[in-house]
């Protein structure tokens, strides 16, 4: 193995196509995935507005796209980005099942996260008047900031390791760099370079989490 | 003074569980006055905390009605509801401030939510913390106070809104003796100064006696009794009353099988030596078991528990000094204990 010119090129684009497949899809994913968990938590039985029938639909739906395993929601899901992006290869691509399969992951995440606060402190806000959004706005996500921050932190590495897998169907980053060098190749050398870039990445992304969060936290004295 | 500020009549909660119904509250019926520190007390269990919940709606009754200024409750719209609960504060026995805000934005919280202007609500809030004695704590967050200092912010945070009403869930049960003192003393001053009717929810006998005009006793989910703190104190119709008004002296060794009798001073008599009166006239011997002095009202009033002797005529003859005398007992029996 060399690390020439043309080998360092490919690792950068590489580290690109990760970037933007993780950050893009995060987003999505907590663009859909917070509504959802705020609303799994809200319309629960001892919720701020109880929906029960809603929240049962919703957590089921949520189940089974979490049941089915990403390298099958890939190919499931392609014609689908074909559709929209007019491609089924490349990292744009992918960022559509990304999404799909992390929302509900991400909803998850922020439901825990959200069902950590005090029903007390719930009950306070509204003896004081508070109506649900306010409620929601005020003093759920606020109160909750550092679990959710933690939440974001995991559902992030989660969706990088999501990603690597999307290296198998022609998603491009670092993950289609350690499948196609290492595995179809032999070339272990380069395998590694780029399993410890994802570790680093890992490392990278669950430290700034934990520092965001204990940083924001007043909790701590 | 006498205006009802809360009416409740014919309320009942049911809670349904995975074991049927469950009744929490009948038939209850208070009128709670304007400008009164009203108590309710009761032991753990008795429906008190769903009690207070109903008053404010946290809790909707499964029937009858709560009336604030006139207007019931359970035919508000939403908003409406909102906004009646704009004038009723509430204190918890968890204190219940938010974590990530500091003590400044806690008691700006309510005024936030009726869109106050932000300059605006900080004034009222420094006010307020200094009503409370804690203006130097207003960039402090929750963690970094003690329990009575959070207790205080909460009592802030629930005058932000000008409210007519204060509801007190157990507000002191989480404090120590000395500091339970000092917030029943800054209610006492709130009710006092800004004409703030009062709620106290509690299962301890001192707080009432420390603050209350009026007490209701609620037992098993059915109010046991209503009164005047010093007329209950003195006079306790029900089981549950003499239970929680004997308390500790309840809770004393009995020696023999011989009777026992509560004896109450309601401090005019103080002045006179009753028992060395009472043994002197006659002529036998009795047991001070417990005696207690309580400020009840801001009238000293005193309890003793007295064994009477085993002989049947002197038992009488002491309990007949004692109506002659007009010092109101009680005799107490066993199911008291």
């Amino acid at each position: 193995m060399t690390f020439d010119a043309a080998t360092i090129q490919m690792l950068k684009t590489g580290i690109w196509e990760t970037f933007y497949m993780v950050f893009l899809s995060s987003l999505f994913a907590y663009v859909i995935g917070l509504p959802l968990g705020i609303v799994l938590v809200t319309t629960d039985n001892d919720g701020i507005h109880p929906m029960p029938v809603l929240q049962k639909v919703l957590g089921t739906v949520i189940n089974l796209l979490r049941s089915v395993p990403f390298l099958i929601l890939l190919f499931i899901v392609l014609p689908l980005s074909k559709m929209v992006i007019g491609t089924r290869i490349g990292s744009p691509a992918m960022v559509i099942p990304l999404t799909i399969a992390a929302g509900p992951y991400v909803a998850r995440v922020v439901e825990s996260s959200l069902r950590e606060i005090d029903g007390g402190v719930i009950e306070a806000a509204k003896s004081m008047g508070a109506s649900d959004w306010q409620i929601i706005w005020k003093v759920l996500l606020p109160e909750c900031r550092p679990s959710l921050l933690v939440g974001g932190a995991l559902a992030v590495t989660t969706i990088l390791s999501y990603s690597a897998m999307a290296g198998f169907v022609g998603g491009g980053g670092v993950g289609a760099i350690a499948i196609n060098y290492g595995y179809y190749r032999y070339e272990a050398g380069l395998m590694w370079v780029s399993v410890v870039l994802l570790v680093v990445m890992v490392q990278i992304i669950q430290e700034a989490g934990m520092r965001m969060s204990r940083k924001g936290d007043k909790r701590i004295r | 003074m006498e205006q009802p500020i809360i009416q409740i009549s014919h309320l009942g909660k049911e809670f349904q569980t995975t074991e049927g119904k469950v009744r929490a509250l009948g038939d209850i019926n208070l009128e709670i006055c304007q400008g009164e520190i009203f108590g309710i007390i009761g032991l753990s269990g008795a429906g008190k905390s769903t009690l207070v919940r109903c008053i404010n709606f946290l809790e909707v009754p499964t029937e009858g009605e709560v009336l604030f200024e006139g207007r019931s409750l359970g035919k508000m719209s939403p908003q409406e509801l909102r906004s009646t609960r704009q004038s009723m504060g509430m204190i918890f026995q968890q204190f219940n401030l938010l974590a990530q805000r500091s003590v400044l934005r806690n008691v700006c919280f309510p005024l936030e939510l009726v869109k106050t202007p932000k300059a605006e609500s900080r004034a009222r809030a420094m006010e307020l913390l200094k009503t409370v004695g804690l203006e130097d704590k207003a960039a402090a967050y929750p963690a970094q106070l003690s329990g009575g200092q959070k207790q205080r912010v909460a009592i802030a945070r629930a005058l932000a809104t000008n409210p007519k009403v204060i509801l007190c869930d157990e507000a002191t049960s989480a404090l120590d003796p000395n500091t339970t003192k000092s917030i029943l003393g800054l209610l006492k001053e709130i009710n006092r100064n800004l004409g703030v009717t009062v709620i106290v929810i509690t299962h301890e006998m001192a707080v009432i006696e420390a603050i209350c005009d009026r007490v209701a006793i609620i037992d098993q989910s059915h109010i046991a009794e209503v009164g005047k703190v010093s007329e209950i104190f003195s006079e306790p119709k029900s089981k549950i009353g003499r239970q929680l008004i004997l308390g500790d002296a309840a809770r004393q060794v009995k020696f023999g099988n011989s009777r026992q009798i509560r004896i109450i001073f309601d401090g005019r008599e103080s002045t006179e030596p009753v028992i060395s009166n009472m043994v002197l006239a006659c002529k036998t011997a009795v047991n001070i078991m417990y005696a207690q002095t309580r400020d009840v009202g801001g009238i000293a009033m005193g309890q003793m528990i007295v064994q009477l002797p085993d002989d049947e005529a002197e038992a009488n003859r002491a309990l007949h000094y004692l109506e002659t005398v007009k010092i109101p007992y009680e005799e107490v029996s066993e199911h008291d204990i």
